[in-house]
């Protein structure tokens, strides 16, 4: 049940966002979601695409350092609260959040929210247990 | 120009009695090292070479050289040509980039080191009658005491402040009326600074000139000093390894810096094949000492760079003058008077695994301080999704760098395969401080 995100260096350079994101396009690799976190020098570019593991290695070939790991990806109701619920079944589960991020596919159709907690098994069976959706690799992978 | 000579005789001796009395010292000096010293006899048996092959002076050049590491192999007493007890004195070189090296001196090489700095105190107009206030560190440190026994071979009146507490320095400077000032030149232009601090007119000092080495310096500081401070500038040059401070020194006419080639041979070679280069071309500096008792010194490669110029000096001085350092021919960095390779810096990142062997040293001086900054290509196995993680090994770099050259450092990481690749000499340093 968990979903694989891939992970870029990205050092504070103008344009290398572009560049590897045109990596991706030119591959014909899609974007499902997109977080950034950067920092006063370099920025680390999260990313659930269509293909993963070939967008690390296309990545890759053109010298970016690139991570894969596993994240959890959830289905929320796209609605005021919708998101707050969810981090509150985990902090009732002592369940601390790395970072979070999320994106909406349709208007008034649900959220999908990436988790990403320090171990990932006891947060799904948390959240599994108060009955939130979590998504499978297709599911995400194709949404 | 009115000319002061401490040792008339051979600091203006004509080029064939200079080769005479060279090329008599530097075969019994061969003799001595061969005989006295087991690390010279097995370097010479090695390849097959006696003492009695030296016959001229161009003979030197069949000499094998010795470095650094040479030393620190002979750590702390193999290179010693007598028993320790014919020694009186040691000193070291500083240390940080691994065993110091260690200096012995006879009584005959004390005298030696006095009669060299009594030369170059007299060569800048010193006499009996001067205060020579002598803020080089006294220790182990080759400065302090070569300036000491050289003033007061001279008869000079000595102040032995050392180094340090810089305020006290201007105030006795100012009160005992100091005449010649001996520190480092980055320590004359910190003290240029503190007496405007404290109010202090350094145009009413007694103040004449100063005799300033143990560092790189540029002839623009040279311009700040000397208009800071109102007086002459001259360098000094020298290394603990040979005899310390007393190897050369620079007169006023500032055309170079004498070395005192009676007892210290020059030569300069070029760094890549080590074959003797022709007198004005640039390269590394070979010295030979051709008196030293306790420490004989055969075809030292001091990795300063710099020529040699024959000809009679505007002083009336024969001695051969040499450039004032320019530059290293290894990649040794002094930060905050540090010394600094980049070699202990990449030592330090390979420790950690996972650290890409590809580095790039900035060194930059923001506020008269110098900072550095190593870079480090990201690899896979240092990058993470998490920032948390990432910072962790930033830190753990920057702690082991520490730790190993005594700096604080920054490590910056960037993208892989953007910092220079090792060619020769790779472009390891980029120093951004404007020595110039």
């Amino acid at each position: 049940m968990k979903v694989k995100q891939i992970s870029i260096f990205l050092e504070n350079k103008k344009g290398r966002l572009y560049e590897a994101l045109q990596v991706l396009g030119e591959a014909n690799i899609n974007i499902r979601a997109l977080s950034i976190a950067d920092t006063a020098e370099y920025g680390i570019l999260r990313l659930i695409v269509s293909e993963p593991d070939r967008a690390k290695k296309v990545l890759q070939k053109v010298n970016f350092v690139v991570q894969e790991n596993d994240v959890i990806a959830i289905c929320v109701s796209d609605q005021p609260g919708g998101l707050s619920h969810v981090l509150n079944i985990l902090q009732q589960a002592e369940m601390n959040v790395e970072y979070v991020y999320a994106f909406v596919q349709k208007k008034g159709e649900k959220a999908v929210v990436v988790l990403r907690t320090e171990k990932l098994e006891p947060a799904i069976k948390a959240l599994e247990k108060a009955g939130i959706q979590i998504l499978k690799e297709k599911e995400v992978y194709c949404i | 120009m009115d000319a002061h000579y401490w040792n008339k005789k051979i600091e203006c001796m004509t080029d064939k009695a200079r080769l005479e009395l060279q090329t008599e010292s530097l075969k019994n000096t061969v003799k001595r090292a061969y005989a006295k010293v087991p690390y010279y006899r097995a370097k010479f048996d090695e390849m097959n070479l006696k003492p009695s092959d030296i016959k001229s002076l161009k003979d030197i050049s069949k000499l094998p050289f010795i470095t650094k590491a040479d030393l620190r192999k002979a750590y702390p007493f193999g290179m010693f040509a007598v028993p320790l007890e014919d020694i009186v004195e040691v000193h070291t070189s500083s240390g940080t980039t691994g065993k110091p090296v260690v200096a012995g001196y006879t009584l005959g090489d004390i005298d030696i080191w006095g009669e060299v700095i009594a030369r170059a105190l007299v060569m800048v107009g010193g006499s009996k009658d001067d205060i020579i206030q002598n803020a080089y560190g006294y220790g182990l440190f080759t400065g302090g005491f070569g300036l000491h026994y050289g003033a007061r071979k001279i008869g000079a009146t000595v102040i032995p402040i050392s180094a340090g507490n810089t305020k006290r320095q201007l105030e006795l400077m100012r009160d005992f009326g100091s005449t010649i000032l001996s520190c480092t030149p980055s320590y004359a232009l910190y003290m240029a600074e503190v007496a405007e601090e404290m109010g202090i007119n350094t145009k009413k000092l007694n103040l004449k000139v100063g005799v300033f080495g143990a560092e790189m310096w540029t002839d623009k500081m040279r311009v700040e000093i000397e208009k800071r401070l109102h007086i002459t500038a001259l360098d000094i040059f020298g290394l603990t390894e040979i005899i310390g401070p007393g190897v050369a020194m620079e007169c006023p006419v500032k055309n170079g810096l004498h070395v005192f080639e009676d007892h210290f041979y020059p030569e300069v070679i070029s760094p890549d094949t080590l074959e003797p280069l022709p007198d004005g071309e640039k390269g590394e500096l070979v010295l030979t000492t051709l008196t030293r008792e306790g420490m004989p010194m055969l075809r030292f490669r001091t990795k300063d760079l710099t020529s040699l110029h024959r000809g009679k000096c505007e002083c009336g001085r024969t001695l051969v003058r040499m450039e004032r350092i320019t530059g290293r021919s290894d990649d040794m960095m002094k930060i905050r008077g540090v010394i600094v390779f980049p070699s202990q810096i990449e030592k330090a990142l390979l420790e950690l695994s996972g650290v890409e062997p590809y580095y790039q040293i900035i060194i930059t001086r923001p506020k008269h301080l110098d900072e550095l900054e190593v870079k480090v290509e990201a690899s896979k196995r240092i990058f993470s999704d998490e920032v948390k993680h990432i910072e962790e090994i930033r830190h753990t770099m920057e702690n082991q760098i520490e730790k190993t050259i005594g700096l604080r450092v920054k490590v910056t990481l960037v993208e892989p395969k953007t910092l220079p690749r090792s060619e020769g000499k790779a472009k390891r340093v980029v120093d951004m401080r404007n020595l110039e």
